[in-house]
């Protein structure tokens, strides 16, 4: 087992997010919106899809140094996720190859058998490489295996959609042919019907891909012939990393300094929105920048501190997320300011004062509780926007470690391409497919949040 | 009124002066200068004279905060601190580390910034409201379902899939205006317009939601109740009560950024390689020239303080109940 | 051209869909004559300002018409066309509303919101438009219309808005208009004062106004014809003198014995049990059964009938159906426990004493924020609570009663002046001796829905206080007392493990009595608590505070504007003008014989639920002036009928009517 630090702080808030579970459950009040959630067919068709990526990402956090076949372990670092992908991860091509090509994508000096050689496009040494006549055989063969995987996928949805209607019936105690009758006309209470639908399309897609990513390159190669698709898939934690460690690290300066603002007013509340805006004046690309340029020097002073690339490019994405946060948290921190401001004069807290309630007792119990939706609100919109910043400012060179697999990092590398002709777009498609898919349900799901948990905006609709 | 406007003034005073300690220290003290020019001049095995040279070249052969060194009140002026912090206070903001004047930089490069941030700002937000108008006006309708579901879809999509799929679609296959580059004079137009389209379609999905919300805000209070039973109709609610009240929000959030215009758009212009300040920044990061970064990070900090006082008293200007003093 | 203006019948109003859809007005049928002022009386969540609104067409969203006719002037006016019906709107009928504050457009001069209303339904274009709008504004009495119509909201009172309201609901000379609440965000001399107004536009306009109540008082000063509304349906229809005269409907009857006033004082108040039955639920039999102390088998299984009595007066109830011989038996007052009352104790040992209080609130300005002057909420107040009784703070919004509580509590700390309670200098005392000594007092607030952690269990609201005062000895000790506490004050002890909102605005009152009572305070602040309630609730809680009081001995500081409670409730009155007490004695010098001019003009302000009972009113004029510019001299001078020059010169000192009576007026005669 190798522990980064971002591999720490994720599973830190895994076991936030599993302990706030358990807590919501036991709480009206948190368990109220929560239902509502659920209840909501967009909620809980965006939940599967997220589900989807939280796994991958997550699976992608336990690291560990592989052992060579004798079994003496490597240097190197790798994830369980790259463990399970092992044949994506390993059938490298030379170079560019197009989604599904058995050749490559640029013509090369071929050795033929008898010793001669031609101009042409050599075959991939893994993408297609079981056909004998790509021409002929390969989309017979996609078709057959995209088949096969749907079959799987269906045959998998089946299972654990008649386990999940047997609990559920013996749950609520109905036999389960009028459970089914109920879910089937969408009379639940909880849409489990579009719950169901979707697994079943994620299913049905993530079996086709596996089916056809073990022989063909399913999204293309890059200019170093990696796996597209792979990289894709890799890219899946930088992004949740990114839009997840940022709120949770500037969240408690946020949540500490907005409530003490708010609360206690006078010279705390001037010293702290002294400090916010200072910090909110400066232009937060500028400022990032600033600092990763700062961190690049370091880094590259102390460059002999870092066991590996795998150390270092974490070591960034960490250092990311910090400067992300502190350029972030003065919005969230101003929004509970006025929120404290507000509720230190509410009855509750006069009555609490009228007791001789401490100022912290005041704040845990009165305070903290009441702004807790807002924190939680601000959690999940602002996740979708670090997804799209990372996007941004890999591009401009001061997001993630250039080796490490990101989004941006991507369309970086595929952005000198477009220039060429015929187009390399694979790469860029399959980032922007990638990111859209978890931005799009992101940010249903945070307005689905909002809705249930802001009662003021629910009047509004 | 001009009480405010002074007041707010001194105010800004110690928040810049956070700005500059705050990049000073990032700039000189966590990183020496050393380090700066061990980056820059690259290779490992760089010597000891080269890196004074470097600095020397460059100024930052000082000392810090106070030079022992020199008399009187040069022992406070003839320091990193003075010659590149608080010189920033004058808008003197020196020569960059590849020795260009950076105050000359700045007035050349802000024109080319303006000529596709305001048309970007314009064309948007007329469309955005316009949008959001219609969203609410057919609110009960399925069209309001969709335009929010559009909009959730359109601010899905990054920014750079706007800018790349402009370039190919726009340059690449129609060949109807330039993919990038820029002239000076009236010819600069047909260079702009691509960045302009893009820069506001891929503003429309998020500000589009955002003026939906604050109209929906609007609409529900008692005061468009009782415009309605005087008996105005719907159309006339909406363009003379709801729109008048929800522009406050919407006018004041947008004066909060004019000043920030003159920075440019850093993904844009670099994009279309357009000579302004955005692109001048990704340039000097790319160049790891630290005195443009900061000069352009303290210019930042200044427009943005200019914006938050224009913001409060344009909302004097349109919300009569707002007074400032 | 017929007498009759408005005929509503069955009218059903629906707000939102599906398996339950909430019945707001389920089957509602009135009649408007021409000129008549037809008041329709209920408590809150009736369906009052639904029918008004579904008879302008102006649901919000969510809410629809499913049935029943609205005819103005035989035209139905379901019928119409959108654009027709706005024509209707603000021309032929026209509405105000309940919050004056909220209904106009912040950002446009009243002048131009009225200017609106007047180029839609005059035919007046440019000047004309102007000088009409001044023409209205003067007609609603604002002085100065002029320099007003260039105003916008935030610079007008709250009934100087009400009377914009007016005003731009009179632009299209309706023939009805409607009045929703129009009075009761107001103060009662300013509700006086736009009564008054309303009932001379009436005259002038030959308008038919459809007035929606909650107040029994505003509807004997004002009504000619009435309906009485319980859960989504006219429960009861007669005319003002006849309704007033014999109330047949036992809910009818219940509103007028929950009233307080003077001549209950000796008995606990009369109380409807229950509560209002939710709207979506399916009514079987009467709707009032279950809250009903004449109940029998057939309210809860056959829905009650119209019978139409004498004079146009009808009832939904059984008991008046002509087979049943129960008529005559029903008019008996129902309910007579006369407690024993306790015997005055007026040489109690005085447990308060506040003497010279000041709250000021600085007010900064310039350059550098230099301190310029004060809002001064609270400026030189004294007075005294005796244990076990009861002292009424009477005022109008704005005068600083709440600052008062609230400083005596020491959470708002004074500007000056001292507190003693029980010997000890309130204002004086270490942080830790305070603590210490907030067992001894609490308080009570006004609205019952924030004055409790909306996420904190009832059992831990009421626990709260215990905890920090270390009462009990351990968690189940307090759960005990808890338990205790809820009985006490009439809720099950099933409660603890509740959220607050699960319960009504009553019950809310009631826990928030319980945490105040949980540290066993001796003297408990009661910041108006029962405005925000029904009267039939707002007995349940004075009764209770009153059993409480001889009980435990309690003393209150009741803090309030309602001149009834104050007579029902209180041992000594004292009247707050502006930051100061004009006025104070016992409860039956104060209101007997009150000898301060403002006193005189609140008291005769008040509305009276007797339309027999004519009484000379005193108008005041104007709104009060704000305490950061008070007036020099006597503060109440600008607006008092008595003021001569004198008054000007300085604040008049005090003068002694009695042991008990004081009063700060020069015109007072010893």
């Amino acid at each position: 087992m190798v522990l980064l630090s971002t591999d720490i702080l994720i599973f830190l808030l895994l076991a936030l997010a599993i302990g706030y579970a358990l807590y919501a459950r036991k709480h009206e009040h948190l368990r109220a919106p929560w239902s509502l959630v659920l209840r909501s067919k967009v909620g809980i068709s965006c939940m599967v899809v997220l589900s989807f990526y939280i796994l991958v990402g997550l699976l992608d956090s336990v690291h560990f140094h592989p052992t060579t076949k004798n079994g003496a372990p490597t240097g190197d670092v790798i994830s369980l996720f790259d463990h399970l992908v092992t044949p994506l991860r390993e059938q490298q091509e030379k170079t560019y190859s197009a989604p599904f090509a058995a050749h490559l994508y640029s013509k090369e000096s071929i050795d033929l058998p008898d010793g001669g050689q031609i101009r042409g496009y050599p075959r991939l040494q893994w993408g297609g490489a079981h056909l004998e006549d790509p021409q002929q055989m390969r989309l017979a063969d996609i078709l057959s295996r995209t088949l096969a995987g749907a079959f799987e996928g269906l045959l998998i949805w089946l299972i654990i959609a008649a386990a999940f209607v047997a609990r559920l019936a013996s749950r609520e105690s109905c036999s389960i042919g009028r459970l089914l009758h109920r879910l089937l006309d969408g009379r639940s209470e909880i849409p489990w019907h579009v719950m169901l639908y979707t697994l079943a399309i994620m299913l049905v897609l993530t079996f086709i891909a596996l089916n056809l990513a073990t022989h063909y390159h399913i999204m293309g190669t890059d200019k170093v012939g990696e796996d597209v698709f792979y990289q894709a898939l890799k890219s899946i934690r930088t992004g949740l990393v990114i839009g997840t460690l940022t709120t949770l690290v500037m969240l408690p300066a946020a949540v500490l300094l907005g409530i003490m603002a708010g609360y206690f007013r006078g010279w705390v509340d001037d010293v702290i929105q002294y400090i916010y805006t200072t910090l909110s004046s400066i232009p937060g690309v500028l400022l990032i920048a600033a600092a990763i340029l700062m961190l690049q020097v370091y880094m590259s002073n102390h460059a002999d501190e870092f066991n590996s690339l795998v150390e270092r490019a974490d070591l960034r994405l960490l250092f990311l997320c910090l400067i992300l946060g502190v350029t972030s948290w003065t919005g969230l921190c101003r929004l509970l300011r006025g929120e404290a401001m507000k509720l230190r004069e509410t009855d509750y807290v006069q009555a609490a004062t009228a007791f001789g309630v401490s100022h912290f007792t005041i704040i845990t119990r009165h305070i903290l509780p009441n702004v807790m939706h807002i924190v939680l609100i601000s959690l999940v919109l602002d996740f979708s926007g670090l997804v799209l910043a990372e996007a941004v400012l890999s591009y401009v060179n001061i997001g993630v470690d250039p080796t490490m697999n990101s989004w941006g990092n991507m369309i970086n590398s595929a952005r000198m391409e477009m220039a060429r002709e015929p187009v390399v777009w694979w790469s860029l498609v399959a980032a922007l497919l990638f990111m859209f898919t978890l931005v799009l349900s992101a940010n249903l799901f945070s307005d689905v949040v909002r809705d249930a948990f802001d009662p003021r905006l629910r009047q509004g609709k | 009124m001009m009480t405010y406007i002074i007041r707010r003034l001194l105010y800004a005073i110690p928040i810049l002066m956070g700005v500059n300690i705050l990049t000073f220290m990032l700039f000189f003290v966590i990183n020496s200068p050393d380090d700066m020019a061990r980056l820059n001049l690259g290779a490992k095995h760089v010597t000891p004279e080269a890196i004074e040279k470097w600095k020397e070249e460059r100024g930052y052969d000082k000392p810090l905060l106070i030079n022992s060194q020199a008399e009187g009140l040069d022992r406070l002026t003839d320091t990193i601190f003075y010659e590149k912090s608080v010189k920033l206070f004058m808008f003197d903001f020196g020569s960059s580390d590849s020795g260009r004047d950076i105050g000359h930089d700045i007035s050349q490069r802000m024109w080319p910034s303006l000529a596709i941030a305001i048309p970007v700002l314009m064309v948007g937000l007329s469309i955005n409201i316009t949008f959001a108008l219609l969203i609410v006006f057919f609110r009960t309708t399925y069209i309001d379902l969709w335009g929010v579901v559009l909009c959730v879809t359109m601010m899905s999509i990054s920014g750079l899939f706007y800018i790349i799929g402009g370039q190919y679609l726009a340059g690449k296959l129609l060949h109807l205006v330039p993919i990038s580059g820029y002239d000076t004079g009236f010819s600069a137009i047909k260079f702009l317009i691509l960045p302009v389209i893009v820069g506001v379609i891929g503003g429309i999905g998020g500000g589009t939601r955002w003026y939906r919300t604050l109209f929906l805000e609007e609409i529900n209070k008692d005061y468009v109740r009782s415009a309605r039973a005087k008996g105005l109709s719907e159309s006339m609610v909406m363009f003379r009560h709801v729109l008048q009240n929800a522009m406050i929000p919407i006018l004041t959030g947008v004066v909060v950024v004019l000043p920030l215009l003159f920075m440019g758009s850093l993904i844009t212009e670099s994009f279309f390689s357009i000579p302004g300040l955005g692109s001048y920044v990704i340039d000097a990061i790319n160049m790891q020239d630290f005195a443009i970064v900061r000069s352009m990070v303290f210019l930042g900090a200044v427009l943005y303080v200019v914006g938050l006082l224009l913001t409060d008293i344009s909302y004097t200007l349109v919300d009569p109940r707002v007074r400032l003093d | 051209m017929s007498d009759l203006l408005l005929r509503v019948s069955n009218l059903k109003t629906v707000i939102g869909s599906g398996d339950s859809p909430v019945r707001v007005v389920d089957g509602l049928d009135l009649e408007i004559r021409r000129g008549e002022t037809f008041t329709l009386l209920g408590e809150s969540g009736c369906g009052k300002s639904m029918s008004a609104l579904s008879i302008m067409r102006l649901l919000p969203m969510g809410g629809h018409i499913i049935d029943g006719t609205v005819e103005l002037d035989g035209v139905d006016l379901l019928k119409l066309p959108e654009q027709e019906m706005r024509r209707v709107r603000g021309g032929r009928m026209a509405m105000i509303f309940q919050e004056p504050m909220t209904s106009l457009n912040p950002v446009m001069s009243v002048g131009k919101q009225i200017a609106e209303s007047v180029q839609l339904h005059d035919n007046l274009r440019g000047a004309a438009i102007t000088k009409r709008v001044v023409e209205l504004l003067d007609d609603v009495g604002i002085p100065d219309p002029e320099r007003r119509a260039q105003e916008y909201p935030h610079q007008l009172s709250g009934g100087m808005k009400q009377r914009v309201m007016i005003a731009m609901a009179l632009a299209g000379r309706p023939e009805l208009l409607i009045a929703d609440e129009p009075t009761t965000a107001l103060d009662v001399t300013i509700q006086a004062q736009v009564l008054e107004l309303m009932g001379r536009l009436k005259r002038e306009y030959g308008m038919a106004i459809l007035q929606i109540t909650h107040d029994l008082g505003v509807v004997a000063e004002s009504s000619d014809h009435l309906a009485v509304m319980y859960a989504g349906q006219v429960v009861e229809r007669a005319s003002c003198r006849g309704f007033f005269n014999k109330p047949l409907h036992p809910y009818s009857q219940k509103l007028f014995d929950s009233l307080p006033t003077e001549q209950k004082r000796d008995r606990p108040l009369s109380v409807i049990k229950g509560t209002v039955p939710p709207l979506d639920s399916q009514f079987i039999g009467c709707r009032f059964a279950d809250r009903c102390d004449h109940v029998f088998d057939r309210c809860r299984s056959e829905v009650p009938q119209w019978d139409l009595l004498s004079e146009g007066q009808g009832v939904r109830c059984h008991l008046y159906d002509q087979i049943d011989p129960k008529v005559g038996t029903l008019c008996l007052p129902t309910e007579t426990v006369v407690e024993p009352c306790e015997q005055e104790k007026r040489d109690k040992p005085t447990l308060l004493s506040v003497s010279d209080l000041k709250v000021h609130f600085p007010i900064y300005k310039g350059l550098f924020k230099r301190t310029v002057g004060a809002v001064k909420a609270v400026d030189g107040l004294s007075l005294a609570i005796k244990e076990g009784r009861t002292l009424a703070l009477v005022g109008e919004s704005g005068c600083g009663k709440t600052t008062v509580g609230k400083a005596i509590l020491q959470l708002i700390r004074p500007t000056a002046g001292s507190a003693k309670f029980d010997g000890d200098e309130l204002t004086q005392l270490s942080r830790s001796a305070l603590r210490t000594r907030r067992r001894d007092m609490q308080i009570i607030f006004q609205d019952p829905v924030s004055s409790m952690n909306p996420r904190m269990l009832v059992g831990d609201i009421v626990a709260e206080g215990m905890v920090a005062q270390s009462i009990g000895v351990d968690h189940a000790d307090r759960q005990e007392r808890v338990e205790r506490l809820l009985e006490q004050v009439g809720l099950p002890v099933s409660a603890i493990n509740r959220y607050p909102h699960e319960f009504s605005g009553g019950q809310r009152q009631r826990i928030c009595i319980a945490r105040a009572l949980a540290v066993n305070p001796r003297l408990i602040i009661c910041d108006e608590p029962t405005s925000a309630l029904d009267v039939s609730v707002q007995a349940q809680i004075l009764n209770l505070l009153k059993s409480l009081q001889s009980e435990l001995g309690l003393s209150y500081l009741f803090i309030t504007h309602n001149i009834s409670v104050v007579a029902y409730l209180a041992h000594e009155v004292a009247v707050m003008y502006l930051g100061r007490i004009v006025e104070q004695g016992t409860v039956e010098e104060v209101l007997q014989t009150p000898a301060h001019p403002y006193t005189q003009a609140l008291l005769s302000a008040v509305p009276v639920p007797d339309p027999e009972r004519a009484k000379e009113r005193i108008h005041l004029q104007g709104d009060m002036p704000s305490p950061a510019v008070p007036p020099v001299g006597c503060h109440f001078h600008p607006r008092c009928p008595q003021a001569t020059d004198l008054c000007k010169q300085a604040y008049p000192d005090r003068v002694v009517l009695s042991d008990t009576h004081t009063v700060y007026c020069i015109h007072t005669e010893r």
